[in-house]
């Protein structure tokens, strides 16, 4: 039983990393940039949820009211004043920038909230668990991995069905041949950004009532978020959920072996699936 | 009438007066035992080792276009290897040293064949995820103090040398040396046939390989070459530190972020970039870092500036003006005007 009880604890886990993932995924796919600076992103929507909550004294949920347009504005700004200047063949300009991106960050955080351990108080939610079949399982857990569906269905709605996701798939396809048909890749990269950091808050977020957090955390995101894209397989967001799952679920299960392997577990995992599946598990079907 | 001769040389006046330059300042800084405080012994050698970091870590990315953001991985486990050879094998500190290059590249053979896998800058995330999985394996090695680190025992630090003043000497020219031989050693791998493949491979892919060049093979042994120096100089870093622990041992910041601005401040691809780079990180370094964090924020805006605005950093911003190349690896066409007969 307590096995079977980390495993599910495990998979709801799964759903936050595959918030992670899911910003680190949509960048990708539409500009091919990968944002080095996406885990302190997730723990600067954290602080800016804290902040939120104590000067206004709302409930983290109603913070993210505010921290979600805030975030997805920084990243428009972000994408247009600076990271589209770096896109371009080379692949060193955009890496190193968002390097130099996450170190301003982490310092600019730590500058201001100091390094000590914070979290958000989201009241009773935080211990309010249901029974199931003798497991008992916390709502919130069960709420971060509702929300990670709803959001990865949410944005495969908006990549399959809306003229946004078109002109998406556009620019991803073929920069040029897109410009040519009037979309401005500068603005379309602009919104790309702005979506991924719109997710970014919501696991920033969910990540501060779950865990205590401190400006050097967000390397370790980071890591989480690639390992669930790369164990699903690049460019399928359904896969980046079931890459989170077993990531999560691998870390749960060697925590229950030793308390020292739980990340080490994780990261075993993933280097093998790199070693056997070196395309992820689910990569997208091309066409 | 007048005909033009052609003559093809690497080398420029510029390049000799800066090897006799170089030869000049080497003797002096061979000379600092005898001339420098000991404070000022210890920085340099923090400076050499640096310097023999960034050159390594831009000889991955500056030209085989392997962008590693887990190059601790090898300092942190060259660091390891050091205390391990020299507490469990009883080994010699400098046999030690040279044990940890040759580990670091047995070790950096299987790594490399897993994270090749990966493309670009997933190739960057993923050797990052490979310094955690080193981080987090040495941590559970209790007899090496798992999480909390251990200290070279005072019996091998004697034996390097029994009088401190000695020590801190040797230690310095170990430091030295490393610099030169990480420097030579780029210099010359890119004088050689593997290093026109490198650089033909960095100026356009499809063509080298189209010109038969193999280029797994060439990125596979830039990477392990690489990973034995990089092991190497964690070791001499840590042969300094006298203490070890995996935090320090696999810092992200200490190991490649530093080194990562170093490089892209002096400029990537260019042999004369991490010298110029080390020296402006250590003279920055020495006069702003009673600011802390405000430092390291100067540090990332410039960096994120020098890639916007100069892409080459400032050795490109002066090759460029000048026309210069202290370390030629380049040739040029030159052309004597000749009375004809």
């Amino acid at each position: 039983m307590d096995w079977l009880n980390a495993l599910i604890q495990g998979i709801l886990l799964g759903g936050l990393y595959a918030l992670f993932a899911a910003g680190l995924s949509l960048i990708f796919g539409v500009m091919r940039l990968v944002n080095i600076a996406h885990g302190d992103l997730i723990v600067l929507a954290a602080y800016m949820g804290l902040t939120t909550t104590i000067v206004l004294g709302v409930h983290p949920f109603v913070a993210m009211l505010l921290v979600i347009p805030a975030m997805a504005l920084f990243g428009y700004v972000l994408q247009r004043g600076i990271l589209n200047q770096t896109l371009g063949d080379d692949l060193l300009p955009p890496l190193l920038v968002t390097f130099g991106l996450s170190v301003i960050i982490q310092n600019a955080l730590l500058e201001v909230y100091t390094a000590d351990p914070q979290k958000m108080d989201a009241g009773a939610l935080e211990t309010a668990s249901v029974s199931v079949g003798g497991l008992s399982l916390g709502i919130l857990p069960l709420m971060t991995f509702g929300i990670a569906v709803v959001i990865i269905a949410g944005l495969q709605f908006i990549f399959y069905r809306t003229a946004l996701g078109r002109a998406f798939r556009a620019v991803s396809d073929n920069q040029d041949i897109a410009q040519l048909m009037g979309l401005n890749r500068r603005h379309v990269f602009g919104l790309a950004m702005a979506l991924a950091l719109a997710v970014t808050a919501i696991a920033g977020i969910l990540l501060g009532i779950r865990t205590s957090f401190d400006p050097s955390i967000g390397g370790g995101r980071l890591i989480f978020g690639f390992e669930a894209v790369i164990i699903g397989g690049l460019g399928n967001l359904w896969g980046t959920l079931a890459g989170g799952v077993i990531l999560g679920a691998a870390q749960t299960l060697g925590a229950k072996i030793d308390p020292g392997w739980q990340l080490l577990a994780g990261h075993i995992v993933f280097l093998f699936i790199l070693a056997i599946r070196p395309n992820g598990l689910f990569p997208r079907i091309s066409g | 009438m007048t005909t033009s001769q052609y003559s093809v040389s690497r080398s420029s006046n510029a390049a000799r007066m800066a090897t006799v330059f170089g030869v000049i300042a080497l003797i002096i800084l061979i000379a600092a035992p005898y001339w420098a405080g000991r404070a000022d012994m210890r920085l340099m050698s923090e400076l050499f080792l640096y310097l023999a970091l960034a050159s390594l870590w831009n000889l991955m990315a500056g030209y085989a276009g392997l962008v590693s953001v887990g190059q601790q991985a090898y300092v942190g486990f060259g660091g390891y290897m050091l205390f391990a050879a020299t507490i469990f094998l009883g080994l010699h500190p400098m046999a030690a040293v040279a044990a940890a290059a040759l580990l670091g590249a047995l070790i950096a053979v299987p790594v490399a064949l897993l994270i090749f896998r990966l493309r670009g800058a997933y190739f960057a995330i993923g050797t990052w995820v490979m310094a955690e999985v080193f981080r987090l394996s040495f941590s559970q090695i209790s007899a090496l103090g798992g999480g909390s680190g251990t200290s070279l025992p005072v019996g091998i630090v004697r034996s390097i040398a029994a009088s401190r003043q000695s020590r801190e000497a040797i230690s310095y020219w170990l430091a030295l040396g490393a610099a030169i031989i990480v420097v030579l050693a780029v210099y010359l791998f890119l004088r050689s046939r593997r290093g026109l493949a490198l650089t033909a491979i960095r100026d356009n892919e499809l063509a080298a390989q189209s010109l038969g060049i193999d280029i797994w093979r060439t990125k596979f042994l830039v990477y392990i070459v690489t990973a034995a120096l990089t092991a190497m100089t964690g070791a001499l870093i840590f042969l300094q530190k006298l203490r070890i622990s995996p935090d320090a041992a696999f810092s992200v910041n200490d190991w490649t972020a530093f080194v990562i601005f170093i490089v892209v401040i002096g400029g990537i691809g260019t042999v004369e970039g991490p010298i110029i780079g080390t020296l402006i990180f250590f003279a920055l370094r020495e006069t702003l870092a009673d600011l802390g964090t405000i430092y390291l924020m100067v540090l990332g805006a410039v960096a994120i500036i020098v890639m916007l605005k100069a892409p080459k950093g400032l050795w490109g911003l002066i090759r460029d003006r000048f026309d210069l190349q202290l370390f030629p690896l380049g040739y040029r066409v030159k052309k004597d005007d000749k009375e004809g007969t």
